[in-house]
């Protein structure tokens, strides 16, 4: 990241830099279940969320600022999806689409399904439907957007390193991907229903 | 002496002067190690949480093991802890594309555990919807197979027409993938007014755009080319495996529950089953485009027969099927659904076993790309049509 994460840019040149990242998100669609049908239906041409700024054409995490998690999450899947998030470079957002990666959706009671995304990876956005609608998600996204909008840089890299669940990825260290992460999410459920 | 001339004696260990021991290596002496490669479990060509280990002798497969699980969600479990009505709201979901489908077979089981007769619109109405059904998930599979062997473009055509067909089922069901709109006994509600009239609509639309789908990805040279021949599945393997669907009829089997064990009304209406030559990648392809013209053909048959009267019978406040058991299998869009029904004459089912094509026709797969080069292995992949939740329950 450079200076940017150190230094607080003055607040026309903040404004401008906020509106250009908001603009241009890589999406990394971690598509799961049957979300990621409405993810894709989402990215193509009736409701197409390319025309918000978000490009679903990442070649892969390394290469993105968001994931959008789509779909019921396993006990199995869990670390691979924590590892796929530690690969991401910061500033990096997530986000949650769908009942079962909010929180179990309706395997609530399952002994095989991780009740929540949020166990593994820090949340940004939580989009409710079992699925979504394609409207839902592209409300999720723009309150995303309004958030890169309104935030500081080198507050969040800094809220980020003092993230325990962030430690040991800063430290190249391999993580327990079961450790349940502790940090509130800052944004709640949307309630954005479409 | 040139550099070249030296490092070249390093390698072969001789010393300067003695001249170059130039040792021809015969074709398969070469020794080298086995590589494992594993794709998955989240690569995009695999559409889904699918993973698979190749041991690959350089860009040849020697052996292929699928590793299925990380979808596992319990659903036989969770269904003996669900009663008949919520269990409608969680079968639809174990083959996300083929939801009402789904529904279906459980609730023919109820029905018939309870002996029950239903009314012939609800029958009419459900084969209509489930036709709908098989359109919506044939067209997914026909844009995320073009886009596995690199061709965006035919995604957003069947996108185009997936969300006219979801927005005509979400009229009557409410939902866009998951319906919930059977119930034991017939459908939750009625077709909204306009229904049928929207529904021949979509059908003159839908005959109108499907030879667009033959031009863009049928006459395709590069499609062609990736998908000819590679990948043949003979029909005595195939049966051997339990491959049914689209699969199947690649192979030259015209094998259909919709024909050959007819449910609902089918035996009322002509459905035509196509079927390949010599089971390939493009003959399931082929096999998958058909079926949807098929499938259009059915409807317009439909459309003719439903009548007035009830969709759904009178239910006591809670379902109880009576002690025993039952086997109803349908024509899922992928293949042959089954599920077999235990009940200990309680509200919920002692046990519900699935029978799933998708499980069934991923065995095939290890036979078909074993010997194979790992880039047909894609287009392999993408052509034994699978949905994970389906393969992993």
């Amino acid at each position: 990241m450079g200076v940017m994460d150190q230094v607080e840019l003055p607040k026309p040149i903040k404004y401008v830099f906020n509106w250009g990242r908001k603009y241009s998100l890589w999406c990394f669609n971690f598509g799961l279940a049957c979300c990621a049908i409405e993810f894709i239906a989402a990215s193509t041409s009736r409701h197409d969320f390319i025309r918000h700024g978000v490009i679903p054409f990442a070649h892969g995490p390394r290469q993105a600022d968001l994931l959008v998690v789509s779909g019921t999450l396993t006990d199995k899947m869990a670390p691979a999806v924590k590892r796929l998030y530690d690969e991401m470079p910061e500033p990096k957002y997530v986000i949650s689409f769908g009942s079962c990666s909010n929180c179990g959706g309706p395997y609530w009671d399952s002994y095989s399904v991780t009740k929540g995304v949020d166990q593994v990876i820090p949340v940004d956005v939580y989009v409710p439907g079992c699925p979504p609608r394609p409207e839902a998600l592209l409300d999720g996204i723009m309150r995303l957007q309004d958030r890169i909008q309104n935030e500081s840089l080198p507050e969040r890299i800094a809220e980020r390193r003092r993230d325990p669940a962030n430690v040991g990825a800063e430290a190249g260290l391999a993580l327990d991907p079961h450790a349940v992460h502790t940090a509130a999410p800052v944004l709640g459920p949307t309630g954005g229903d479409a | 002496m040139s550099d070249l001339d030296t490092r070249e004696r390093v390698l072969q260990g001789t010393a300067p002067g003695e001249g170059l021991a130039i040792e021809l290596i015969g074709d398969g002496d070469l020794v080298t190690a086995d590589m494992s490669l594993s794709i998955g479990p989240a690569h995009p060509a695999t559409h889904g949480v699918f993973r698979i280990v190749f041991e690959m002798d350089g860009e040849r497969i020697v052996r292929a093991r699928p590793v299925i699980g990380y979808m596992h969600r319990g659903f036989e479990k969770l269904a003996e802890h669900r009663d008949y009505r919520q269990i409608m709201a969680l079968v639809n979901r174990h083959d996300w594309l083929s939801g009402f489908a789904n529904e279906l077979g459980v609730a023919l089981a109820v029905e018939q555990m309870l002996e029950m007769e239903v009314p012939e619109r609800a029958q009419w109405i459900r084969m209509l919807m489930a036709e709908w059904n098989r359109v919506l998930n044939h067209l997914m599979f026909i844009g995320s197979y073009a886009l596995e062997l690199g061709a965006i473009t035919p995604m957003f055509y069947a996108f185009r027409e997936r969300e006219d067909i979801q927005h005509l089922l979400e009229a009557a069901t409410g939902g866009r993938l998951h319906f919930t709109y059977n119930q034991v006994g017939g459908v939750k509600i009625d077709l909204p007014a306009g229904f049928l009239r929207e529904s021949e609509r979509l059908v003159g639309v839908m005959r109108q755009r499907m030879p667009d789908y033959f031009d863009l990805v049928h006459g395709n040279e590069i499609f062609r080319g990736r998908t000819v021949n590679v990948g043949p599945l003979p029909v005595d393997v195939a049966t051997s495996i339990g491959v049914t669907g689209p699969a199947l009829q690649a192979t030259g089997l015209a094998e259909d529950a919709r024909v050959t064990e007819p449910y609902l009304q089918y035996d009322k209406v002509e459905v035509e089953v196509p079927v390949g030559a010599n089971g390939d990648a493009f003959d399931r392809f082929d096999v998958l485009l058909r079926r949807i013209v098929a499938s259009i053909d059915v409807i317009d048959q439909i459309h003719g027969h439903i009548g007035a009267g009830p969709v759904n019978q009178k239910l006591p406040k809670m379902v109880k099927a009576p002690e025993g058991w039952t086997y109803v299998r349908t024509e899922n869009p992928l293949g042959q659904l089954g599920y077999w029904l235990e009940s200990d004459g309680g509200r919920t089912p002692w046990r519900l076993k699935m029978r799933t094509p998708s499980f069934s026709n991923v065995q095939a797969i290890p036979y078909l790309v074993e010997g194979q080069l790992l880039a047909d292995a894609i287009s392999i992949l993408g052509s034994v049509f699978f949905v994970v939740g389906d393969i992993d329950r």
